[in-house]
């Protein structure tokens, strides 16, 4: 099969994905509507906690009625209405809080699906190619794809080269080449565009199973299961659930003992506001917009189990090419020998550099201008002749006036200048050599000038993020085919704090397995066939979209932008979701005590007048105490979608700070809250005069 | 507080902290199984024990067997001791000729010694012959809390190793508890009983002539053996029916020092061990602290409320202000001997302990005294709590503020390197859901039914503080009495003896399938990321939720009760 020429790359229109907004009018409205529509209690019955407030809510409801048709006075009929309302609306708030969450994803759901409209594909068969529906398409089918068509599903290329615009997928509009035979640039997915020429494709999903399909059910998050860390955290809840539940149920007996009952709407406002509402309605919606965060960055996680171990993560397993470094050897210094005059070197350096459009060559250039010799980048002379690198020569540079101007391999310059290295030559190339570099020497007509030290780059910033994990407590570990030495020089350089030199791709799996013997949770990036085994065996394997199909199935995360540092912002992601839910359940809780101090004192203030000591927010009156508290414990709820949301804002200074800061914030500060929030209400409530 | 309380506490405080490490590391190194200074002479015994009883030393159990055999252990113990109760008329050391024990008594007790409640229904010296009290309730008084220890060990064991099935074998934790720790200790403390005048014969009660002439029947026995593992091992039920305020049970200052002392002795070394054996001592130290601070919040706040005194008395002219020679404060249902100090850390240390022995009467404290030790009790004894049962309950408590805090690190809960998840969220939940359950709902049915309400001696809010404690030492298998509570009733020994006999072994079952499940996860080492489990935050959390999930529950009732008892109280009787 003949290789065709990569073709021109084709100019498209700029077309990112657009990442829906919360509060758009539109999805508030859906949520407005969903939050109604989730009142059923067939549908409600899976969250115990409201689905308690919302039994409480009817009942309090048919004895307000049954109070209004009894002719009882129009302050408790008043108080009993307010009660019931601000109940119903807590059920409707924690409801609103789920369903904006769903609303969000849907959005993207619903942008992608735009992308998946029906298309017809072209078959091929034995006696020629047929139209057929795409949704008809079957694995192992062959379809043809020209210039300007969907690809009707996810495949391989067996035939062609061409550009392909994934954007409806990755968000990202510059083409990507497709050919055959390729390890990751062979698999096509289903909803992208062919911009230029044409492709032979295998089928290798069904309708329904494909990459597409499957990212629009997960963040539509109809494919939602409870991770375990929230059926242990639903354990909780429903146990203190329970044993409030204990509490008011038993106090009607301790309160008749002292001589009067409590209604039973004041009991199930006490209930109410006792079990832990806010956290019970804003689970579900920290859990969807976790994974919500991660559709934003462009991550698509096969399950929420996946986001949670993300934020468990103890050791990364980081390919140094693309991670760490480049992965091209750029000049990082001028070397000259024989007391050469360093201008002299670069000035050749520049010059054998000019026409050459390699990575190597460019950065000769602007290491030159960052060390302050930009005045002698200039351009190239008009008879300069360009010397191409050529694997007999392994030299490259210019020719002009009959003098070359060059730069290759030692010997190669050597050779070149006919004479033998000087010892200085000798002893610098191998100090570079030592260090993991490569050296190149500069030739100038027959003298050797100096050597340039090309090395292996780590990206800016890297040793920075690498310093944060370590603060996170997390090990960073590199994975490269190069010698022991070179990847001590990197590793040493990027701040990583382990590396594995001169592997094999089985050398991966066994680290992993190494680490997770020692209990560590390992995450991993890969888009290779051969790292599949490795992403399947990490306990977060992120998969490069730009990678075949195996290792997208292997892995429990696909990064649609294919940028493996995109590893440090998914555990971090993974972290504020866990913060975000230990935070609100602490804060419901420590919210029980004010509201204990508003409610006890107000219900038997006929019985024991004396309990008014405990009164210490100072409520107008029994009633107005009782529906502040109410009050709170439902706009509390609404008040914490925005951070239920956006999450608490995860910082890498370490366990024990962080602990500190958030027991401070969300258990103190927990206390503290509904003592002003209820007083304010309180205020407002008898300014209003509705209590 | 008078400074000489002040210096009482500090004492006390001081004393027992810094037991806390010597002891605790003694009693690792008996669990581990490695060679102790008391060796030469216990170890031939312990060989002697397994070798008569076929003991395996080497063969560990998991914690399926281990459960089965502490049930089993349990069950053979108490039908003994029935045994005993039931036949102690034809039974030898009986001088007074008591006759047999009744069935219903006789299972009421039986129960409550297996248990380490030691709640009494009986009065020591008016029913039980001197082979009772030694045969059958001194042994009970050692082995009852030896269980907890191995209970605890076995917890520990669960905590402290990975990637394994075994917790440790029963009888070798039970054996080593008594021999290494518990006999020792006992014979120490019972010995300087003794020489304070505490009694220890076989002779048959004393007739003598009071200074005021009439005669008086003066109860004998051998008090002090019993006395001293009584104390140590957070049994609590006197030999006497007078308890610890009974001159020759608790006769001068010091014997009283060294029996509060021997209250919490060993629960605090217990915690310090904990630390040591599950690696990290600086997280012993903490819970220590925590437990610490506890503590002595309620030893100030009672104080007070004793030392400030009842405004009633105020009203019809008693002084109750220190000075002249006076202690001053409300005196009433305490010893001249100890005084308030002497009384209030007492109250206090005992309910903090699973202990429930008592120097004085609950029930004429000030309704605030009051309060503490009925909180100390509700929050299921784990201020330090009962011998080994205090801190296996505190591992719940620890495993809930991991879960609801430990989140807030950013990773999913972790306790000691090892994830926190559904099954062990679900064993804490119904042990600590079942505990108020235990107390509030028998108390309401108490309170709603004449049944209930008939055994009072006081009306109002003082009736049901009464009825909220007795219930509440059954499920926390403290065992003191509030008094004033005729509970020798058919509901009430119904009501105590299933919630004794719930609240020990559900904790018991709850925290044996936690370690069941701990002991076989993978153990993640510590890092910068990792829920810190020894600085002062945690220990501030921990603290926080036994106050808030623990103490919260009992809110409103206890607002109806002794809270606004206090509010309400000058003037106001009950």
């Amino acid at each position: 099969m003949a290789v065709a020429q990569a073709p021109a790359p084709v100019p498209l229109r700029v077309e990112k994905r657009q990442t829906a907004s919360v509060w758009t009018a539109q999805i508030v409205r859906q949520a407005v509507v969903d939050s109604f529509r989730k009142l059923a209690p067939w549908k409600l019955y899976k969250n115990v906690i409201i689905f308690i407030v919302e039994v409480g809510a009817l009942l309090t409801t048919l004895i307000c009625i049954r109070d209004v048709i009894d002719g009882k006075s129009f302050e408790l009929a008043r108080f009993e209405l307010q009660i019931s309302v601000w109940l119903w609306f807590t059920v409707l708030f924690a409801n609103f809080a789920e369903a904006i969450a769903e609303g969000r994803g849907k959005a993207q759901a619903d942008t992608l699906r735009r992308t998946r409209t029906q298309s017809t594909a072209r078959r091929v068969r034995d006696d020629g190619i047929e139209d057929v529906p795409a949704s008809l398409l079957r694995r192992g089918d062959v379809v043809v794809v020209a210039s300007g068509e969907l690809i009707p599903g996810d495949g391989d290329v067996i035939e062609g080269v061409a550009y392909v615009n994934e954007a409806a997928i990755t968000g990202e509009s510059a083409p990507v080449v497709k050919e055959p035979g390729t390890d990751i640039r062979s698999s096509v997915t289903g909803g992208t565009t062919v911009v230029s020429d044409s492709l032979r494709i295998r089928i290798t999903a069904n309708p329904g199973e494909t990459f597409l399909d499957r990212m629009i059910a997960l963040v539509e998050g109809a494919e939602r299961q409870k991770t375990p860390n929230e059926v242990a955290l639903n354990i909780l809840l429903s146990g203190l659930t329970f044993i409030f539940l204990m509490v008011t149920v038993t106090l009607q007996p301790f309160a008749r003992y002292s001589g009067s009952e409590i209604s039973v709407v004041i009991l199930v406002a006490l209930l109410v506001t006792l079990i832990p509402t806010t956290i019970g309605g804003l689970l579900s919606a920290i859990g969807i917009a976790g994974m919500d965060r991660l559709v934003q960055r462009n991550v698509l996680a096969m399950s929420g189990r996946a986001v949670e171990a993300a934020g468990d993560v103890d050791t990364l397993l980081l390919d140094k090419t693309g991670t760490i470094t480049f992965g091209n050897r750029l000049a990082s210094e001028f070397v000259p020998v024989d007391g050469v005059q360093a201008e002299r070197l670069v000035s050749a350096a520049v010059r054998c550099s000019l026409g050459d459009e390699t990575p190597e060559g460019r950065s000769v250039i602007d290491l030159a201008r960052a060390q302050g010799y930009a005045h002698l980048v200039g351009t190239l002379p008009a008879d300069a002749e360009l010397v191409p690198f050529s694997a007999e020569t392994r030299l490259s540079g210019v020719r002009s006036n009959g003098t070359l101007v060059a730069k290759g391999a030692v010997d190669a310059i050597s050779a070149a200048a006919g004479s033998d290295p000087s010892r200085d030559l000798v002893a610098h190339s191998q100090r570079i050599a030592g260090e993991g570099g490569t050296p190149l020497a500069v030739l100038d007509g027959h003298q050797v000038l100096g050597l340039i030290y090309l090395k292996d780059t780590v990206k800016p910033g890297i040793r920075q993020r690498f310093e944060e994990l370590r603060r996170m407590g997390i090990r960073t570990v590199m994975v490269t085919g190069d010698n022991r030495l070179t990847a001590a020089t990197i590793a040493r350089d990027a701040g990583v704090d382990d590396f594995v030199a001169e592997s094999k791709p089985e050398d991966k799996i066994r680290v992993i397995r190494e680490e997770q013997a020692q209990g560590r949770l390992v995450a991993m990036t890969g888009d290779g066939t051969n790292d599949a085994p490795a992403l399947a065996q990490a306990d977060v394997g992120v998969a490069m979209n730009s990678g075949t199909q195996a290792a997208k199935e292997a892995g429990n995360m696909v990064d649609l932008d294919s940028d493996p540092t995109k590893l440090i912002e998914i555990v971090a992601i993974g972290k504020q979701l866990l913060m975000t839910r230990g935070a609100l359940t602490t804060f419901s809780i420590a919210n029980d005590v004010a509201k204990y101090f508003a409610i006890l004192p107000a219900a038997f203030a006929v019985t024991y007048p004396a309990l008014d000591a405990l009164n210490v927010m100072h409520l107008h009156s029994p009633e107005s105490a009782i529906l502040s508290a109410v009050i709170f414990n439902a706009l509390i709820i609404v008040a914490l979608v925005p951070l239920a949301l956006r999450g608490v804002a995860y910082r890498a200074i370490g366990a024990a700070s962080l602990l500190r800061r958030n027991a401070l914030i969300y258990g103190v500060g927990g206390i503290i809250a509904p003592f002003v929030g209820i007083k304010a209400i309180d205020l407002l409530l008898t300014a209003v005069n509705l209590a | 507080m008078t400074t000489i309380e002040w210096g009482q506490l500090a004492l006390y405080t001081a004393v027992l902290l810094l037991a806390a490490k010597p002891l605790g590391s003694y009693m690792a190194t008996v669990y581990e199984g490695r060679r102790t200074w008391l060796h030469p002479i216990v170890r031939p015994l312990e060989a002697v024990t397994y070798r008569l009883s076929g003991v395996h030393e080497e063969s560990e159990q998991d914690w399926r067997r281990y459960l089965f055999a502490v049930l089993a252990f349990n069950l053979l113990g108490f039908l003994m001791l029935y045994l005993i109760l039931r036949t102690q008329g034809s039974l030898p050391l009986n001088p007074q000729h008591f006759p047999a024990v009744k069935p219903s008594l006789a299972f009421n007790t039986a129960v409550s010694f297996v248990t380490n409640t030691n709640w009494q229904s009986y009065g020591g010296e008016t029913t039980l012959s001197y082979f009772s009290q030694m045969v059958g309730l001194t042994f009970q008084n050692f082995v009852s809390a030896a269980v907890g220890m191995a209970i605890l060990v076995a917890v520990i064991r669960g905590l402290a190793r990975h990637s394994a099935h075994t917790l440790g074998n029963f009888w070798v934790d039970l054996t080593r508890s008594v021999l290494y720790i518990l006999l020792p200790l006992s014979l120490l403390v019972a010995i300087f009983l003794v020489s304070q005048g505490v009694i220890q014969n076989f002779a048959a009660y004393k007739q003598v002539a009071t200074l005021e002439g009439p005669t008086q029947v003066l109860g004998m026995g051998p008090a002090a053996a019993q006395l001293a593992i009584k104390q140590l091992g957070t049994n609590g039920g006197g030999f006497f029916n007078a308890n610890s305020a009974h001159p020759f049970e608790n006769p001068t200052a010091w014997s009283n020092l060294v029996e509060m002392l021997a209250i919490l002795l060993i629960p605090v070394a217990s915690v310090y061990m904990y630390g040591r054996m599950v690696g990290s001592t600086k997280h012993g130290w903490v819970l220590v602290g925590a437990m610490t601070a506890l503590m002595l919040l309620g030893a100030v706040i009672v104080g007070y409320a004793e030392q400030t005194g009842n405004p009633n008395l105020e009203a019809v002219g008693v002084t109750q202000v220190a000075g002249n020679g006076q202690l001053g404060g409300n005196m009433e249902g305490k010893e001249q001997r100890f005084g308030i100090g002497n009384s209030t850390i007492w109250a206090v240390t005992t309910t903090d302990a699973s202990n429930g022995s008592v120097n004085s009467m609950h029930d004429s404290y000030t309704a605030l005294g009051g309060l503490m030790p009925l909180a100390n009790i509700a929050t299921s004894e784990v201020i330090f709590g009962g011998v080994g049962s205090g801190m296996y309950g505190a591992v719940l408590y620890i495993l809930l503020t991991v879960f609801i805090a430990g989140l807030m690190v950013g990773r999913t809960p972790e306790y000691l390197g090892k994830k926190v998840e559904a099954r062990e969220m679900k064993s804490a939940m119904v042990a600590l859901l079942i505990f108020p359950l235990l107390i509030l709902g028998w108390s309401a049915i108490g309170v709603a039914q004449s049944f209930g309400t008939d055994a009072l001696n006081n009306a109002g809010p003082h009736g049901l503080s009464e009825i909220l404690y007795a219930f509440s030492s059954g499920a926390a298998n403290n065992g003191s009495a509030f008094a004033g509570l005729g509970a020798n009733t058919t509901f009430y020994n119904l009501g105590i003896g299933i919630n004794i006999l719930v609240g020990r072994f559900i904790f018991i079952v709850a925290v044996m399938v936690i370690a069941g499940t701990m002991v076989e996860k993978r153990r993640v080492p510590a890092s910068l990321g990792t829920f810190p489990v020894d600085g002062v935050t945690f220990g501030g959390l921990f603290a926080g939720v036994i106050l808030i999930v623990g103490l919260l529950t009992f809110f409103p009732a206890f607002a109806l009760g002794p809270i606004v008892e206090h509010l309400m109280r000058s003037g106001t009787l009950f």
